[in-house]
């Protein structure tokens, strides 16, 4: 099976890139746009072919899905031991990846044509977008984990350019360092975590790192540090890298920040894409987790249904759109997140696994279609708070269907995709950790709930009066919305169990109607909640809130999280250790360099009248320094 | 070589040509003085040179040649010089080393 094509997915985009970043200027705008938008379209056809070749034509070997090595090649060479290679590996989930990667990015770059038409920089937001897809595609694809680690720098930079593409905005700026800050912080844990790993097994391959033989764990399975294995603490530093990126708590304030960048920016990266990487990273180094560092794993499970209450119940209060569907975001990769955290390996044990990518398949479309039908909304109402809104339905429709559809699968309603994907994660989570099942449980039933408030408010409420009338969006942004509502409805049927596993065999699931009848019920009555407080314009919300009062306060400040971070860093961090060290700086290092540059010049000042340029006295000292010198040794040295 | 004179008179000689060098060098001011004064320190080494070399190793010549070199060396010495102090004359219109003093600090 020839796979040597696949290089084509990551070379066009980074072409696209170098022909938007350099030449993009001399063209009209529209030429960016349509180099990028082809330039994915043709990554996106790759993508479905690379698909279908890898699942249904090369299939199974010995039962179990291939791990495949498309492309390999030395990147750098250090000593004949140590080599860090470039090169494409694909396996099912790489190959899941580079489809809802090529997807979803495909579908931003349509749609941007219509939102972002006459904004300034149009090449500049397509030349970003297209590094976007290289690095997230080379991420995917990565053979090795320093590769990876590689690209994941690239994600966030590119995520740092989205974000502050307003760059004449004080906040967007604001946000854009905050992410790269956070994200570069927990992104130093990963690359300890890595160093750690490839110390003690000498290697970097992923191949080798999941594969069957675990003997080259032998040499650091004993050691320990603070009472933890070293692999324990390898894998939680590099779980630490995933954190940042998929914005776990406590690295999870970047993200609601991160919707100052363009709305579509959100859809790809802050919601389909990137954020999911930290999933990703821990699915492809599953086995080293499951089998050499269990406690990670639960750490990991706690960290995420921890997350997705946490964002959940912040959803409720928030009144800006996008940071209400960026909570949302937070939520769901929490339950990802959760069902990798108590999965197995084999078999049906693998379950949580399986559901996790799942999820983070189905999650990429709705999530997307959300984020885009809010985009469509911000670019008619030219604003992002709700309150601003209300009644839309009858001025957008098409963008309401597809919002309604969007919100009905997020909620898990029956037959739409992620009822298959969210049953699946709440089965892997009842029979590892009640605790952990109740939880997502309850989440379930307050996602249906912020959703479905979100949706009313915006599309049912109040007759807002609107100084221009609404009008639909263009084709170009409704048709990515009407392909991807297409997608949240059907990508639940994928067999996902038959594909994608921990161990690479295929197993049966089937729907477990003891679990999926009460998470649906709660579903509805969250979302009929919703419709009893939001539907018409009524006073319940506010007469709750004021009911809840500092409790209230607290969730709709979120936590105080912020706060936190800026006291421990403004105030302890930089009275109590910047200062010092920058004192230490001025006046110890500095005063040192300036004290002997001092010295230096002060002595040269004294001595300057020395160089007198006159030659006469140049050679009375010559001729006296001579004669000195010839007594010294006449008298002195014998 | 003159049969019984000493070596000390021919030292004396060489000396004194020496020191007489020296302060002209020290003391005079026209550069092409000063020139000349350098060349009067070249020939007392050459003095010397000769000398050491007749009254102490007759039988040997390297004295003698190191003479000639220096004398070939004082040579190019002297063309450079001059080159030099022509260039300064153009320059400043004098070739008073005291109004040359342009590379103080």
């Amino acid at each position: 099976m020839n796979y040597s094509y696949t290089i084509l997915i990551l070379l066009i985009p980074i072409a696209a890139f170098l022909f938007n970043g350099l030449l993009g200027m001399k063209f009209k705008p529209i030429v960016s746009g349509l180099v990028g938008t082809i330039g994915l379209g043709i990554v996106f056809l790759l993508s479905w072919y690379t698909a279908w070749q890898y699942f249904f034509v090369g299939g199974m070997v010995d039962g179990e899905f291939p791990k495949i090595i498309a492309m390999s090649m030395d990147w750098l060479q250090f000593t004949d031991k140590l080599t860090i290679r470039m090169g494409i590996m694909l396996d099912p989930i790489s190959v899941m990846m580079l489809v809802v990667v090529s997807s979803v990015s495909f579908m931003v770059h349509i749609y941007s044509l219509g939102y972002m038409k006459g904004e300034k920089g149009f090449e500049r937001f397509y030349s970003f977008l297209s590094l976007f897809s290289f690095s997230m595609l080379g991420l995917v694809v990565a053979t090795n984990i320093f590769q990876m680690y590689v690209f994941w720098e690239l994600v966030g930079i590119s995520s740092f350019l989205l974000i502050g593409f307003y760059y004449q905005k004080p906040s967007a700026v604001a946000a854009s360092k905050k992410a790269f800050i956070v994200t570069r912080f927990a992104d130093l844990g990963f690359l300890i975590g890595i160093l750690l790993l490839s110390f003690f097994t000498q290697t970097f391959d992923f191949t080798t790192l999941t594969g069957a033989d675990h003997s080259i764990f032998e040499s650091g399975a004993a050691k320990s540090f603070m009472g933890m294995s070293v692999f324990t603490w390898a894998c939680l530093l590099i779980f630490m890298g995933g954190a940042g990126k998929s914005a776990m708590f406590p690295f999870h304030i970047w993200l609601p920040d991160a919707m100052e960048g363009p709305t579509p920016v959100s859809a790809l990266i802050h919601a389909a894409t990137m954020v999911v990487a930290g999933v990703f990273l821990v699915a492809r180094m599953f086995p080293v987790f499951f089998f050499q560092a269990p406690d990670a794993l639960e750490v990991i499970a706690y960290v995420g249904g921890f997350t997705s209450l946490f964002a959940a119940i912040i959803a409720c209060t928030q009144y800006d759109i996008k940071r209400v569907l960026a909570f949302s975001t937070l939520s769901q990769i929490g339950y990802m997140i959760l069902a990798l955290g108590v999965s197995g390996y084999e078999g049906h044990e693998g379950v949580g696994y399986m559901a996790s990518m799942f999820h983070l398949f189905t999650h990429a479309f709705f999530k997307a279609l959300l984020f885009l039908g809010a985009g469509a909304i911000i670019h008619a109402v030219h604003s992002n708070v709700m309150q601003d809104m209300g009644g839309l339905r009858k001025y957008m429709p098409i963008t309401h269907i597809t919002f309604l559809i969007a919100c009905l699968t997020i909620s898990g309603v029956p037959f739409l995709s992620a009822f298959f994907s969210k049953d699946e994660i709440l089965v892997a989570a009842f029979h590892h950790n009640k605790l952990l099942f109740a939880v997502e449980y309850l989440v379930a039933g307050i996602t249906a709930f912020y959703m479905f408030r979100l949706y009313f408010s915006i599309f049912w409420g109040k007759d807002t009066q609107y100084h221009h009338t609404p009008h639909e969006a263009p084709k170009v942004m409704t048709i990515p919305l009407m392909i991807l509502a297409i997608g949240s409805i059907f990508a639940g049927y994928v067999p996902f169990a038959k594909l994608i596993t921990a161990d690479g065999r295929p197993f049966e699931s089937h729907i477990d109607f003891a679990i999926a009848i009460p998470s649906v019920l709660i579903g509805l009555v969250g979302i009929g909640l919703a419709m009893l407080m939001y539907r018409k314009e009524t006073h319940i919300p506010e007469r709750i809130s004021i009911a809840l009062g500092g409790f209230y306060k607290t969730v709709y400040n979120k936590f105080y999280i912020d706060e936190i971070y800026l006291f421990i860093t403004k105030k302890i961090i930089f009275n109590y250790i910047s200062r010092p060290v920058a004192w230490f700086d001025r006046h110890i290092v500095d005063g040192t360099m300036n004290g002997i540059g001092w010295i230096t010049l002060t002595s040269a000042k004294k001595i300057k009248g020395l160089q007198s340029g006159y030659l006469p006295q140049y050679g009375m000292v010559f001729a006296l320094a001579a004669v000195v010198f010839v007594l010294i040794f006449a008298f002195l040295v014998r | 070589m003159i049969e019984g004179i000493p070596m000390t008179h021919v030292l004396i000689v060489s000396a004194f040509m020496f020191f007489a060098g020296i302060c002209g060098f020290i003391i005079r001011r026209n550069m092409i003085t000063i020139l000349m004064s350098i060349e009067l320190i070249l020939n007392a080494v050459n003095i010397n040179l000769v000398v050491f070399n007749k009254y102490l190793y007759p039988d040997q010549l390297q004295g003698q040649f190191f003479a000639l070199f220096v004398v070939g060396i004082a040579a190019a010495e002297a063309s450079v010089a001059i080159a030099l102090i022509i260039n300064i004359y153009r320059r400043l219109n004098s070739i008073n080393v005291e109004q040359v003093n342009e590379m103080k600090y």
